[in-house]
């Protein structure tokens, strides 16, 4: 049997809603991967300490208040400054698609807007990871 | 005809009539359920309603039990308050955009600040970085309430402050403004929110732990009871928990429970209920189940008056009035064709005045996607008016009371909602059950299975899962300037330099004793305030005497 995949749903910054990162995380539990999810009001830095921490392959990140270009990109940075350039990176919220190329640019594979299918982001997952 | 009767013909409709269609045509399901579980039979009849105890159950408008509505003339007498929410970038744009409201016949002011401002952090604190001026105003000191009501008389507006944890403060610079503007306190109209235990289940602004926020809820209460006697110290609000993905029953019981748990604090602290509840509103969600929610808003009214009047022996009618804010529901805006959204809005601002709402916030078409511009809080605005002013459904009060599907519906919401009620009890209260993660784990359990039926098309979101088309990307997005963030700092840094350091200190210093020996922090709050000390200062102040809560997530 392969290895279960490893994902960290994080809420970086200071937006409390968290109903989307919960859903997304019990998804991906749903089909077989193994989900931490970090809490909300989580310092970029934070985020990425507990990505080395627990070793995993994938790392989803939420926010809904528009935060995202300033909070995105340091999570992408210091994930490959510690060494894990492989790290699977994507996230979601209310997110301008005016956004989404300078995003990807920084390390993220995908943006998942409003409306998004549970079932799309696990086979992105399972896709790139599986 | 007699109940018997009646009850015979039903059967005699459900096994003739009903079932030859049934045997060409099926049903497009098997069971008609709204989102609570509340079951929508094939038709309702006088059967669904115990006519012996309807009257009593419902009552007239202005009286107990409140079902159908809390003043005698509802809208005949004055329309809802129409109550954009609306906050951005610095006190300065939002300034503009609140004379751009009132210009439009708005008849309300309902602010919304950023995420600093809600959590307590000046916007040049490390934690602001992104978030200043993203969600709502920044609002780092008293200047910058000066400059947000600037050239609007708050003796004549009322106002809503989306702020809970830092509502001491906020609340306390309004005071400041009115008072330099030679308005006294008791003139002030208005609402904070002030819900810290919703802030835990659902919405994460919360600073300090439960206790401590209870204890500041309750100095408000004991403040305002004395000082600013139209304020409406609490707005218990369901909203939050909607959108967070609960049913309309657990909104209702959920937000409920945390009433009980705030009349029982200050109960415990020695105010008496006369004389504090009667400033309690609350604030609930609307989604799209235009019946449903009619009927949620009809038995949360009538369930508060029971729970004031029995459980808190309450004498005043005043104590027992649910007294509520709508919103439409942000949750059910699709990003998709988001024109749309204005018809979802209008079915939900129906369902809202239908439902008796006291005040109203009507979503614009474009909030899956950005901050509303101009045009769109114009529409949403124009909606509320056309209800008002077109529909006829203002001219007499509460009409869908005696439809036997709403009563009944009505009924069921009431029941399933005292249930938790009591299983909430059962646990401790309100404030173990958020600790144990109960309230928690049930409301993401109804968002998950909420979640699926959309993936499985049990529920149908019109231009999300069908009905698609495929769309240019939209124009026109308000965006925030990123350089607010600067121009904020440096405004802030000004403050500091040019305030009366020493008044300052001395200020924060009192306050400090105060929260320390457990006095009332209202007063020295509004004596730091105007010294100009900030709103980070103050909270850190608090943060050091009451610590810090911690979610786990």
């Amino acid at each position: 049997m392969s290895k279960k995949i490893r994902v960290l749903i994080a809420k970086p910054g200071l937006d409390g809603h968290d109903r989307g990162a919960k859903v997304v995380a019990r998804a991906l539990r749903d089909a077989g991967m193994e989900v931490i999810y970090t809490g909300i009001r989580q310092t970029p830095e934070n985020i990425v300490t507990t990505a080395i921490q627990e070793d995993v392959d994938v790392v989803g990140l939420s926010c809904l208040s528009g935060a995202h270009n300033v909070l995105f990109p340091k999570v992408a940075k210091g994930i490959k400054e510690r060494g894990r350039p492989d790290t699977l990176l994507f996230g979601g919220g209310i997110i301008p698609l005016e956004d989404i190329p300078a995003l990807k640019d920084s390390g993220f594979a995908e943006i998942f807007l409003p409306g998004t299918d549970t079932n799309d982001v696990v086979a992105f997952v399972k896709e790139r990871v599986g | 005809m007699s109940r018997q009767d009646i009850k015979k013909r039903v059967e005699e409709w459900e096994a003739g009539t009903v079932a030859k269609t049934l045997s060409k045509n099926p049903e497009r399901k098997d069971k008609f359920l709204s989102t609570s579980g509340n079951e929508f039979k094939r038709v309702f009849t006088e059967l669904d309603v115990d006519e012996e105890r309807l009257f009593d159950e419902t009552g007239l408008p202005g009286q107990y039990p409140f079902t159908r509505g809390v003043q005698p003339t509802m809208y005949r007498g004055r329309f809802w308050t129409m109550r954009q929410y609306a906050g951005f970038g610095t006190a300065e744009q939002t300034n503009e955009r609140y004379k751009y409201l009132l210009g439009q016949g708005q008849t309300g002011l309902s602010v919304a600040f950023d995420l600093p401002t809600q959590i307590g952090y000046d916007s040049d604190h490390e934690l602001a970085e992104g978030e200043v001026g993203k969600v709502g105003v920044a609002i780092d000191s008293l200047r910058d309430m000066e400059i947000l009501f600037d050239g609007i008389p708050l003796d004549k507006v009322s106002t809503s402050m989306t702020i809970n944890s830092p509502a001491a403060v906020l609340l306390s610079m309004y005071m400041a403004v009115a008072e330099k503007q030679g308005v006294s306190k008791d003139k002030l109209r208005g609402t904070i929110q002030n819900d810290l235990l919703k802030e835990y289940i659902a919405r994460g602004t919360y600073i300090f732990p439960p206790e401590p926020s209870l204890k500041v809820i309750t100095d408000i209460m004991a403040y305002c009871k004395e000082n600013v006697p139209s304020w409406n110290t609490v707005s218990i609000s369901g909203y939050h928990i909607r959108e967070a993905g609960s049913s309309a029953v657990q909104e209702v019981a959920f937000t409920l429970a945390n009433g009980i748990a705030y009349v029982q604090a200050a109960v415990d602290a020695g105010l008496d209920v006369d004389e504090f509840a009667g400033r309690l509103s609350f604030f609930f969600n609307c989604h799209n189940n235009l019946l449903e929610e009619v009927a949620k808003f009809r038995a949360a009214r009538r369930m508060w008056s029971k729970i004031m009047k029995e459980r808190f022996k309450a004498k005043s009618p005043r104590s027992m009035m649910l007294r509520f804010h709508t919103q439409t529901a942000g949750c059910s805006l699709t990003a998709q064709q988001p024109d749309n959204n204005i018809v979802r809005v209008t079915i939900q601002a129906l369902a809202a005045v239908l439902g008796g709402t006291n005040s109203l916030h009507t979503n614009s078409r474009d909030e899956a996607l950005c901050l509303p511009t101009e045009d769109s809080v114009r529409i949403a605005l124009r909606t509320q008016q056309v209800i008002a002013h077109e529909s006829g459904v203002a001219d007499t009060i509460d009409p869908l009371a005696g439809s036997y599907a709403v009563e009944a519906l009505t009924d069921q919401i009431e029941e399933k909602a005292f249930d938790y009620i009591e299983k909430i009890s059962d646990l401790g209260g309100v404030v173990r059950a958020i600790e144990a993660g109960y309230i928690q784990k049930e409301i993401a359990d109804s968002a998950y299975q909420y979640q699926k039926a959309i993936e499985s098309t049990d529920q149908v979101v019109v231009g999300v899962n069908k009905f698609t088309v495929s769309e240019e990307p939209p124009k026109n997005l308000l965006r925030v300037n990123p350089e607010v963030e600067e121009f904020q700092r440096n405004k802030t840094k000004n403050v500091r330099a040019e305030r009366d350091g020493a008044a300052c200190e001395q200020a924060l210093s009192t306050l400090k004793r105060t929260a320390i020996d457990g006095g009332n922090v209202m007063e020295p709050i509004f004596e730091a305030v105007k010294t100009y000390a900030t709103l980070g200062e103050i909270c850190d102040t608090l943060r050091d005497v009451y610590g810090e809560y911690t979610d786990a997530g």
